[in-house]
């Protein structure tokens, strides 16, 4: 068993001239392609016994962050369309302001004491996942002049197989900022940027607490092609 | 049916606020791994980028077998690091087994490496062997590398005891990364 290549432009390349900080990090050998062996098919099985989960980053005992409360469900599958169930998703995200709860951020933005802006959750037998959080604000990077980040929030996922591994950014539909983005547009297939953006949907919304979005997340598939040395 | 797997984004400076700097340690007193016998090892490196210079915001995975070999067991070989200030990373965990390869070959024990960053756009892959292994010779993916190049995944053992490897991005005795 292997898992499959990703299709031509759908994947971003390592050397991206306008995202500046690729600049001194991206190899200039080429990559050495290697078949996957047992390291890359078998995976950490992650568990909510090992890793605590969080489904509502927005509020917990005694706080309540600030911002437009929001719903954002979907389903991990693999690029056959199953669902991978127990795949640990973890986000992170600027509070409502645009700036993150961290040390290095020094956005001239309001800091939420009640705004981590961390959760993990673990995908169901059906591949669904679902949390609460507060909508993500836009901020400035010094990528170049005047550049801003589109709304996002970052995501995290372990799959079945270590291959299957995947770090990427959920933005949301009709940011006018998207195609300025230099890390949005650096995946070349206009398709597969539009796959990162989710969907408003009326069903995930919760009537009188919560506006709900729709994001899918699709993990490597198995290769179908039958191996050189079958054994 | 076939949809196309979703496209890899950064993970930014910011990911430390999904971090757990204990996951670091795989034996953890209180973590999976705390009953589980086998030869307690350091590894530790530092990431560096073209210039050389480290690289502190690097989230730094690995994923390895259990002391026989294993990936089904018990052992839960997964850590998580952030390079500190100077670019270095350690993880604490038990030395890997020889894994099943194909047919009836093992491979030499190893550790799969990830490193994800501001200016990654995906993933970057490699390995960790450790020197002196004597199924190193025999391995076929470290001996998919050319010979010059090879010694930049293999650990070698400090003073301390420790094994170290450092990556470097880019440039001068680049690691050789994989696309597998």
């Amino acid at each position: 068993m292997s898992y499959r290549q990703p299709a031509p432009g759908t994947q971003p390349p390592y050397d991206a001239p306008e995202y500046g900080s690729t600049h001194k990090r991206h190899p200039k050998q080429p990559l050495l392609r290697v078949p996957q062996t047992l390291t890359e098919t078998s995976a950490p099985r992650m568990r909510p016994a090992l890793y605590e989960t969080t489904h509502n980053l927005a509020k917990g005992p005694g706080w309540e962050a600030q911002g437009e409360r929001i719903t954002v469900a979907g389903r991990v599958l693999d690029e056959d369309g199953r669902p991978i169930p127990g795949a640990m998703v973890e986000v992170w995200q600027a509070n409502a302001a645009g700036r993150y709860n961290h040390e290095r951020d020094q956005h001239d933005a309001p800091l939420d004491p009640n705004f981590k802006g961390e959760g993990r959750v673990f995908t169901d037998a059906e591949g669904w996942y679902r949390y609460t959080t507060i909508r993500p604000g836009a901020y400035p990077w010094r990528n170049h002049h005047n550049a801003w980040r589109p709304v996002h929030i970052h995501y995290s996922l372990f799959g079945a197989g270590f291959a299957q591994r995947l770090i990427t950014q959920m933005y949301f539909p009709g940011d006018p900022l998207l195609p300025l983005d230099p890390i949005f547009n650096c995946v070349p297939d206009p398709a597969a940027r539009e796959r990162l953006v989710a969907a408003f949907d009326l069903d995930v919304t919760e009537p009188d607490y919560a506006l709900g979005y729709r994001f899918d997340i699709v993990l490597r598939g198995r290769d179908a092609t039958p191996m050189e040395n079958p054994a | 049916m076939s949809l196309p797997a979703t496209a890899s984004q950064t993970a930014g400076p910011y990911w430390h606020l999904i971090d757990f700097p204990e996951w670091a340690d795989l034996l953890r007193s209180n973590g999976p791994n705390a009953a589980i016998e086998g030869e307690r090892i350091a590894i530790e490196g530092t990431v560096t980028d073209g210039d050389g210079a480290p690289c502190a915001d690097v989230m730094v995975e690995i994923w390895q077998a259990d002391p026989a070999g294993s990936y089904e067991g018990e052992f839960h070989g997964y850590g998580r690091c952030g390079t500190d200030k100077d670019g270095r990373f350690r993880f604490v965990t038990l030395k890997p087994g020889p894994v099943r390869a194909e047919g009836n070959a093992f491979q030499a024990p190893h550790v799969a490496i990830s490193l994800f960053a501001r200016g990654l756009l995906k993933q970057l892959v490699t390995r960790l062997y450790f020197a002196g292994e004597k199924l190193n010779e025999q391995d076929a993916i470290l001996n998919a590398i050319p010979a010059a190049r090879r010694g930049t995944v293999i650990a070698q053992r400090a003073t301390d005891g420790s094994w170290r490897l450092d990556l470097r991005l880019q440039g001068e005795s680049e690691t050789v990364f994989f696309e597998v």
